[in-house]
């Protein structure tokens, strides 16, 4: 059971990553336009060079 | 559309070259301005890709950016490009778009809310998961000092998540109690804040259950729900809102000193304003200098533009055609008749009856019996354990997270989204969440004549009766002039490959039409007793070659849809009426067009509004769809209202859902979608409620484990929101 000591930490702090993740898109405005995201991710017109 | 190969003869007359349609955008946005405009058409990868390449190809715009989920193009320009000129960029590639008011403070304001809403949805969420992971230990058989340790650690995560995520619900809890109500956030506070209080204690004392998992999916399910209505709502509020107004704010003051550019609010009584060909008249008063023609559309529903000449009485809100005309100031500000309108509109929503919500009214049944169920519960045990307070307290709580309102909570978002997400893409945008459940009361239409069933803008009928020579003479002349007819009717000479005639001298006399020479002789375009012509019933502009007339008859075009719309409204069974302020003879027209039985014309603001509030005397429950400031009080008026996005501010502001595109056939789809969402809605509640009558008898006799709670709560959630997710 010792192992839980190492393991419960671990969890909680990737857990809190994970929410901390979470945060930084909201901040971004990732969840702003879900619709065009899924859209724009197919199209052609940057795959050699990134957008100016 | 208007590329003469000839030159314009346009250049001779004075009024065309104060290019009309430019002067009321003419406060262009400051300097490096964010252009906001919604585009109901765009809908593809395709669409993005035409949209952001077609703008960012035109000179003085930085970058484009295209939001499709709200179909919204935002585009951030030099100064000197104005919304006109993007406007016009679109519509050449293919896109019908509407300017937004980018700096309106409700739109970052409702962003920030969505937002405020989607991280208390994100921590409960993390720390639904964490205290699961948590939980299945326990529940997979951990025990003595491990489990206590689980549980400690669950109440440590539990505690703050809740704290933070339940806000939304303890502040509306706390406000519906102080105001004297129980809603249903009510016991969904207590729910929670005893659940966690309980296991708190349970764990504390080494007990064998807590229930933190229980009440973090409670608040995370809950939320869910708050969030879909919050969004539902907001994007469609903030497009609805922010169909920037063609009101005028400024207008010109003559005075001593020459002209002077005011607000209007800063205009008195006497004063003498000038108002150009193109603009709004921004004061009700008299016209003392100057001729032209007005467009009282708006306001009255009459498709033909009215002649003003010296003494004519002008209303706020009209549009002046052709010529420039000075106004004396009879009324303004808050007495001229645009605002008497706003006053009737104001009494008729005051008027109209509240309607409850199927979510109002399950919740007010329902609330009430979740703490009385689990005191039930709480003084029974009490009573057969002989005085067991934990034991009893444990039941109690294990009843109140059974009962309360999980599916509940989410059964009228999870509708209501996915079908104003449906209708949003046929392009109606709800305003009103419970606009959906009018909508399926409804077993009356009401339309609006002139820019409702019709584009409010006129087409010529008999071309074919002219043959070329004059048609040429009629197209040069109409090319002079901005009047809508000449325009309509110089379209559609052009249409037909006509080219003009060469004339000379044209030049436009305003309020009558226009004139000019053809191979000597003298040739005019306009009212028939101007040209010597004798008046023909109904809409129609004159032609005279000499002594020789000839009558072009117009008639306004059918929006497209509305026959479609018409046919299916009345396959569906509803009574369909036509309401217009317009001359008798074009309304029969469009009735008899249209298979309209029950039609009437002339019909005034009051009019409308008592008619409708006749019909729901009777008990019919009506649907109005209108567009002008004539249409404001009846859209307040009726049980659920459409107006399109091409309407007056306040007409779309009176209304429940707005159309964003030219075809109006979607409304059919909306009546529609408003009877299945309704049933959508019952079925949930009948679900959510068939887990109650099962589990609240398990949960009573104390049989109710948290894994039970997790389960049952979980199911019926998902179940409720796949059923949503069954509308088409």
């Amino acid at each position: 059971m010792d192992v839980l000591a190492i393991l419960i930490p671990i969890s909680l702090f990737l857990g809190l990553l994970g929410l901390g993740a979470f945060y930084w898109t909201l901040k971004k405005g990732m969840y702003d336009d879900p619709e065009g995201d899924s859209r724009r991710i197919l199209r052609d017109d940057y795959d050699d060079h990134p957008k100016p | 559309m208007s590329d003469t190969l000839h030159p314009p003869p346009a250049s001779a007359c004075p009024a065309c070259v104060a290019a009309p349609a430019a002067l009321d955008r003419a406060q262009s946005p400051p300097e490096g301005a964010r252009i906001v405009l919604s585009v109901p058409g765009a809908h593809c990868a395709a669409c993005i890709s035409t949209i952001e390449r077609g703008l960012e190809a035109m000179p003085g715009i930085d970058s484009v950016r295209l939001n499709l989920t709200l179909r919204r193009v935002s585009v951030a320009a030099e100064a000197g490009v104005d919304a006109a000129a993007v406007t016009a960029r679109l519509a050449a590639l293919g896109y019908e778009a509407h300017e937004l008011d980018p700096g309106t403070l409700s739109m970052t304001e409702t962003d920030r809310q969505s937002r405020d809403l989607l991280m208390r949805l994100g921590v409960a969420g993390f720390a639904m998961m964490n205290i699961m992971l948590l939980s299945v230990a326990v529940w997979a058989g951990a025990t003595d000092a491990t489990r206590d340790l689980f549980h400690l650690i669950s109440a440590l995560i539990a505690i703050p998540a809740v704290a933070f995520s339940g806000q939304p619900f303890f502040r509306s809890a706390t406000r519906a109690l102080a105001a004297g109500r129980l809603n249903m956030d009510g016991p969904i506070a207590l729910a929670l804040i005893l659940t966690v209080v309980i296991s708190l204690y349970e764990t504390l004392q080494s007990g064998k259950h807590a229930y933190f998992e229980a009440a973090v999916m409670l608040t995370f399910f809950l939320l869910a729900g708050r969030y879909l209505d919050f969004r539902a709502r907001a994007a469609a509020r903030s497009a609805a809102q922010e169909l920037a107004a063609l009101e005028v704010p400024r207008a010109t003051r003559l005075s001593d000193g020459g002209e002077m550019t005011v607000p209007v609010s800063d205009l008195a009584v006497g004063d003498l304003v000038l108002v150009r060909p193109g603009g709004r008249v921004p004061v009700d008063g008299t016209v003392t200098a100057g001729r032209s023609e007005i467009d009282r559309s708006l306001l009255t529903g009459e498709t033909l533009p009215a002649y003003a000449g010296e003494g004519t009485q002008l209303s706020a809100g009209e549009v002046n055609l052709t010529g420039p005309l000075t106004v004396r100031v009879t009324a303004a500000g808050k007495d001229t008749s645009l605002h008497r309108m706003a006053d009737l509109v104001a009494n008729a929503e005051a008027a109209r009856t509240r309607y409850t919500s199927l979510a109002d009214r399950a919740a007010r049944a329902y609330a009430p019996s979740i703490p009385l169920l689990s005191l039930g519960a709480f003084i029974a045990w009490l009573y057969i354990s002989g005085g067991d307070l934990r034991l009893a307290v444990n039941v109690a709580v294990a009843t109140l997270i059974i009962t309360c309102p999980c599916a509940l909570g989410l059964a009228v978002p999870a509708v209501v989204t996915a079908a104003s997400g449906k209708l949003f893409r046929k392009g109606l945008l709800i305003k009103d969440g419970t606009a959906l459940e009018r909508l399926a009361e409804v077993d009356t239409v009401i339309f609006d004549k002139t820019g409702t069933l019709t584009m409010g803008t006129p087409a010529p009928t008999n071309l074919d009766d002219h043959p070329q020579a004059p048609a040429r003479v009629a197209l040069a002349l109409a090319q002079g002039s901005s009047h809508p007819l000449a325009r309509a009717l110089a379209a559609a000479l052009q249409d037909r490959g006509l080219r003009p005639a060469r004339l000379d001298d044209v030049h436009e006399v305003p309020g009558y039409g226009v004139e000019g020479l053809w191979q000597g002789a003298r040739v005019r375009l306009g009212r028939a007793a101007w040209v010597g012509a004798e008046a023909r019933p109904g809409t129609a502009a004159y032609l005279a070659i000499g002594g020789e007339t000839r009558a072009f008859d117009f008639t306004d075009r059918l929006r497209p849809g509305a026959e479609t719309l018409v046919a299916e409204l009345k396959a569906q069974g509803k009574h369909v009426i036509l309401l217009s302020g317009d001359v008798p003879p074009a309304v029969r027209d469009m009735a008899a067009r249209l298979g309209i039985d029950d039609w009437q014309a002339e019909a005034m603001p009051q009019d409308k509004a008592a008619r409708i509030a006749a019909l729901h005397e009777e008990g019919h429950r009506v649907l109005m769809v209108g567009d002008g400031l004539n249409d404001t009080v009846a859209l307040s008026a009726a049980h659920v209202s459409i107006s399109p996005a091409s309407a007056l501010d306040a007409a779309r502001a009176a209304s429940d859902i707005v159309l964003l595109g030219r075809d109006i056939s979607p409304i059919a789809d909306a009546v529609r979608m408003g009877r299945l969402s309704v049933r959508r809605i019952r079925e949930n509640f009948w679900q959510s409620g068939l887990y109650n009558i099962v589990f609240v008898p398990i949960a009573l006799l104390g049989l109710c484990t948290p894994l039970w709670a997790a389960a049952v709560m979980s199911i019926s959630s998902i179940t409720v929101s796949l059923n949503a997710l069954r509308l088409k």
